[in-house]
């Protein structure tokens, strides 16, 4: 079990440095690099201006050069300036990553909160007019673009009723206590309702799927023959295994997660990791960028990792000392 | 391959039989046609009609919907309809052709990993493993934003008008491939103890024969299935980068850059932006819906 970890672990942080060097090689591949910024911000720089900042900072050194460098820099917590942002990328990254986790956690588990009871019920009345509803419904989710979504929210809350705000997350008056409480909570409203609706029909079918497939193993019979209600059934004996793969897919769903907060945060002008990454990318903040994908990265790396962990905590029956898949 | 003719035939006509009874994916086949033929014929409406929809009319700006003018007309007059179905044009072919490159991409690696085992097979996996653990939309919007001439590709073809297009193709099957990958791994590594598969070693078939005429055929319905189903994503993906201005980029139209529109005058013209978004909602919805029910026809084990 320890060597299994041990090792999954030490892949883990392979594949995040060979990542690392990947993503720092494309960043290099990026239209205009810092001295054409510093050319655009001061026209009266000469081309051997240029050639020296260009040796100054080191950006005549091959990749892996720079590449080591910046390695040894993010290593010893020197992790660069923002460009954008004029902060080190540090602080910059501390406060969008609380507002994100604010964002996913809450809708997160509103999604699964709803999922769980959608998706059950539909496995214990399989093929019944109403699994076929939720069949469909959780088929809408999956295939509605998050974006148009949001849009058609904003519409309607923002631009027809009016009651809800379009963009941001507070309001400039500044306010205290509940009040100030209430009000960031009215900007979250639209942002969580888009990824709830995103989420919630993969998890339904996860869950219905899930659940389908415990209810036709012979220890479901075995309760039923001794006697266990049908609740107890169901809940004690089909959802505990069911919950197996639902945990490991929902897990393996991390970086899924990401992709959808950053459509969101980006549509609502949320200040969180999503539009962090986009506007870096976009900005040519590469220090960010950089940082920010890296810190995706981690994410979805022990998203798997706890997937994992979690199958075989989960079910005794896995043993680790076989090579995995 | 196993099985004579009359099996392989009696195979199909239930499969055939399955799918007919799976009435939304029917209708999810003959709705994703029925935009196939009308996006293709939507040159011909401009003829028909005498219009062109690339043509700023001044006084014609956001129309309402008349005999003239189906669904009204955008910020600049155009056509809404007409730019509607070039969308659908752009979004369906990329789809398609991005989901064929992707599974042609991933029944390669999978038949490799899985028919040949070994090292081989842990460093295509590893591989694949690494691929799903990126951040995808950042991934993606990083590879969308590269320069090309930075990454030493010939002119004609960074100058080329269709570039978005080809680029958005190449960038999406680059990180797609993963799942057919996979699920073709999984099934060769089984396939290649069977007996067929052995009784054409012994023969002296080669790997590559075997892999190709022996293993490929029987893992067919999967294939077809996961592809199908990878289309409606792709469209999805697709969108989303164009709406971010990061994929097909104006003045050829594609559905998410109708939105990308939309979404600037949300205040002034709202319902521009419903009819792109039902759009690509409805077609993901049919390719789904479509996948479902090959499934349940072709791998009824699986469902």
């Amino acid at each position: 079990m320890i060597r299994y970890l041990l090792d999954r672990f030490l892949q883990s942080v392979v594949v995040l440095v060979i990542m690392s060097f990947v993503i720092y090689w494309l960043m290099g591949l990026m239209p205009g690099d810092p001295i054409d910024l510093m050319i655009s911000a001061d026209p009266k720089l000469t081309p051997a201006d240029a050639e020296h900042l260009r040796g100054l900072y080191g950006l005549d050194k091959p990749i892996t050069e720079r590449y080591l460098n910046w390695l040894t820099a993010a290593m010893n917590g020197d992790l660069g300036f923002s460009r954008l942002h004029a902060k080190p990328v540090f602080s910059v990254l501390w406060p969008a990553l609380q507002n994100t986790v604010i964002l996913l956690g809450v809708s997160f588990v509103l999604s699964v909160a709803l999922a769980l009871p959608l998706g059950i019920l539909a496995a214990v009345r399989q093929y019944s007019k109403y699994d076929y509803l939720v069949n469909l419904v959780a088929f809408a989710g999956i295939s509605i673009p998050s974006f148009w979504l949001a849009l058609l929210l904003i519409t309607v809350f923002s631009v027809v009723l009016g009651i809800l705000p379009a963009s941001g997350s507070g309001s400039l008056e500044l306010s205290s206590g509940l009040a100030d409480l209430w009000d960031k909570a009215k900007f979250l409203v639209l942002p969580i309702t888009t990824l709830i609706i995103a989420s919630i029909g993969s998890h339904t079918r996860f869950v219905r799927a899930a659940m389908v497939e415990a209810m036709r193993q012979d220890y479901i019979r075995t309760a039923r023959a001794k006697g266990a209600s049908e609740g107890r059934v169901i809940l004690k004996h089909a959802l505990r295994n069911a919950l197996i793969p639902v945990v490991t897919i929902i897990a393996l769903d991390f970086g899924y997660l990401f992709s959808g907060a950053l459509i969101v945060e980006t549509i609502f002008a949320y200040p969180g990791m999503g539009k962090l990454i986009f506007d870096a990318i976009m900005g040519n903040d590469f220090n960010l960028a950089m940082i920010a994908f890296l810190f995706a990265t981690v994410l979805t790396l022990a998203g798997n990792l706890l997937a994992d962990l979690a199958y075989g905590w989960l079910d005794p029956r896995i043993n680790y000392r076989i090579s995995y898949r | 391959m196993n099985g004579s003719n009359s099996e392989a035939l009696l195979a199909f006509t239930l499969a055939r039989r399955r799918f007919f009874r799976h009435k939304l994916a029917v209708a999810s086949g003959l709705f994703i046609l029925f935009m196939a033929v009308l996006s293709a014929s939507a040159s011909l409406i401009e003829l028909l009609r005498g219009i062109d929809a690339n043509e700023v009319n001044l006084f014609g700006r956001f129309a309402l919907p008349s005999l003239a003018a189906w669904l009204g007309n955008d910020e600049l007059g155009r056509d809404v309809f007409v730019r509607l179905l070039y969308g659908g044009q752009v979004s369906l072919l990329v789809g398609l052709i991005t989901a064929l490159v992707a599974a042609v991409i991933g029944t390669i690696v999978g038949l490799i990993a899985g028919y040949r085992g070994g090292w081989l097979d842990a460093l295509l996996m590893r591989l694949t493993d690494s691929v799903i653990a990126l951040p995808l939309l950042p991934l993606l919007i990083v590879l969308a934003a590269l320069d090309l001439n930075k990454l030493g590709l010939p002119d004609f073809l960074v100058q080329s008008d269709k570039i978005s297009l080809y680029r958005i193709i190449a960038i999406v099957a680059v990180v797609g491939w993963t799942t057919v990958a996979r699920l073709v791994r999984g099934a060769a590594l089984s396939l290649r103890e069977r007996d067929f598969v052995l009784a054409a070693k012994a023969q002296g078939a080669s790997g590559l024969r075997i892999m190709t005429v022996h293993i490929l055929p029987n893992l067919a319905s999967p294939i077809i299935v996961a592809t199908t189903l990878s289309i409606g994503n792709i469209i999805l993906l697709e969108s989303v980068l164009s709406f971010l201005g990061l994929g097909i980029q104006p003045p050829v139209a594609s559905w998410g850059n109708l939105l990308t529109n939309a979404q600037e005058l949300i205040f002034s013209a709202p319902w521009l932006a419903l009819y792109p978004g039902a759009a690509i909602f409805l077609t993901v919805i049919a390719f789904n819906f479509l996948g479902d029910g090959l499934q349940d026809a072709l791998d009824p084990k699986a469902a």
